[in-house]
């Protein structure tokens, strides 16, 4: 768990990379030509990208013919939102158990 | 998720206490009181004040006190050095009490994030602020 989200983090922190996956959450499936199309950048610059998205979990790619479709896979970013959840849930119940403590203490 | 550009990630929690600030402030900074609903620890409230909290898991977390306003907020540091990356943790966590007509509002706020990730944010903070916000309302499309 820990080296993939490590993988989520270090895939992402590249601006491009982002910028690529952000267009698959918002466009669904697109081709390498298509995402070349207005990424600014080659296109073996893009596959490069979509193929270090691929090895982190994030994008999925389908083959149709010749070509191959590239889809985001939103659910991979889980673990960044864990820990938010996993704090959040610790601390309800410590606040619990402070409810409790305050009615038992001496005024 | 994030509520500044310098912080990576933050967790709050709120609620409402019947009793006034007085007792909650107790609670927060009395070792025996915090030991009954936080953790074992040798805790002071003195700024600069180095402490552990010591969890029934075996787990010891180090802290600092960074700031005290008697009644009002208490910050430290609550930093958990561990062999496994995913349990590394380096935060800092304020408590904020505000008084009420029916007591006290208690404001919990963890902010931080993993050591062996601060290299992966680095100067990308910024877009990571944009990202994640835009992230979040994919993902609510997403369902």
């Amino acid at each position: 768990m820990a080296f993939q989200t490590d993988m989520i983090f270090k895939t992402l922190a590249d601006p491009t990379r982002r910028a690529i996956f952000e267009r698959l959450c918002r466009n669904g499936d697109l081709t390498v030509a298509a995402l070349t199309a207005g990424a600014g950048v080659s296109q073996p610059a893009v596959s490069k990208h979509l193929a270090a998205l691929k090895l982190a979990g994030l994008v999925r790619g389908r083959h149709q013919g010749r070509e191959t479709h590239y889809s985001a896979q939103p659910g991979a970013l889980a673990p960044l939102t864990e820990w938010a959840a996993r704090m959040a849930t610790f601390w309800e119940g410590r606040f619990d158990a402070l409810e409790d403590l305050l009615k038992r203490m001496d005024q | 998720m994030t509520d500044t550009a310098r912080d990576t990630r933050t967790v709050i929690v709120e609620r409402d206490f019947a009793f006034p600030p007085e007792r909650l402030w107790r609670a927060l900074t009395q070792p025996h009181l915090i030991e009954g609903w936080l953790m074992k620890n040798d805790f002071d409230a003195q700024v600069g004040h180095r402490f552990n909290l010591r969890g029934d898991w075996g787990g010891v977390l180090d802290c600092e006190v960074l700031a005290v306003e008697p009644n009002r907020s208490l910050s430290y540091t609550w930093n958990h050095a561990h062999d496994d990356a995913a349990f590394n943790l380096d935060s800092v966590v304020t408590f904020t009490l505000t008084l009420t007509g029916a007591g006290t509002h208690l404001r919990m706020e963890q902010t931080g994030f993993r050591p062996d990730q601060k290299q992966a944010f680095g100067g990308a903070r910024y877009g990571w602020q944009q990202f994640l916000a835009k992230l979040e309302q994919v993902l609510a499309q997403a369902d």
